[in-house]
């Protein structure tokens, strides 16, 4: 299960979905709203999705976690909107018999749904700036993949 | 020329003023769209910096547009 939500992640809830007697063992990763960034004090956070194709490359990332790892079960959640210190942004939770699965799959769905989900996060500085994230035409590169040749 | 749909998002959205615009082009690939809108709205992302997404799906961006085509540009990513 896979979602974009405009609204609170409702962890508790998520964590019931997953129930399941085979399961012996259940990572979860929270990703909160820090208050700095790259030394920039960050009073909070932006986030912008293009839904349709991010729903589409999220279920994707699940499929592939299922793939590659032994998982009972698999479900992430990723806010949009703008949310305060501490809010969470993220929730991936991933259930298997034995935990190695479990943990080698939750960091897979994460990794792979930052560098892969069309989801976006503007910085809000206590200075009042604001940048939007790996979108900077000077400094580092994002490493993101150009548009590809044929 | 062919008319398609382009949607904005984040930095984009913001450079461009808006959320989607209907346009005729002359380009034939989603590379040589961008380029157009970038020297026509100044966006200070360069085409390789850049992902291209028709009718909801990853593109390459050397593909065909054809017409009607709804076109996402698509910056950097940043979720988590």
């Amino acid at each position: 299960m896979f979602k974009i939500s405009a609204t609170a992640i409702d962890v508790a809830s998520l964590e019931r979905t997953l129930g399941d007697p085979r399961a012996g063992a259940c990572v979860t990763f929270e990703g909160w709203v820090r208050n700095r960034n790259e030394g920039q004090p960050v009073r909070s956070l932006e986030y912008e999705a293009y839904p349709p194709l991010a729903q589409s490359e999220g279920e994707r990332i699940l499929a592939e976690a299922r793939d590659k790892f032994a998982l009972v079960g698999a479900a992430a959640v990723h806010r949009t909107g703008h949310l305060q210190l501490g809010e969470l942004a993220v929730w991936v939770g991933v259930t298997a018999e034995h935990r190695g699965a479990a943990f080698d799959a939750c960091r897979y769905i994460i990794d792979e749904a930052k560098a892969r989900l069309p989801i976006w996060k503007k910085e809000h500085y206590a200075s009042g700036a604001t940048a939007w994230i790996n979108c900077a035409t000077r400094g580092e590169h994002s490493g993101e993949a150009a548009i590809p040749p044929a | 020329m062919i008319t398609v749909d382009v949607q904005y998002f984040a930095i984009l959205r913001e450079q461009r003023g808006v959320n989607q615009e209907r346009l005729a082009t002359a380009a034939t690939t989603p590379a040589a769209l961008y380029d157009e809108l970038r020297a026509r709205h100044h966006f200070t992302l360069p085409g390789e910096r850049v992902r291209a997404a028709v009718n909801d799906a990853f593109v390459a961006g050397t593909s065909a547009l054809r017409e009607g085509d709804r076109v996402v540009f698509i910056p950097p990513v940043a979720g988590g």
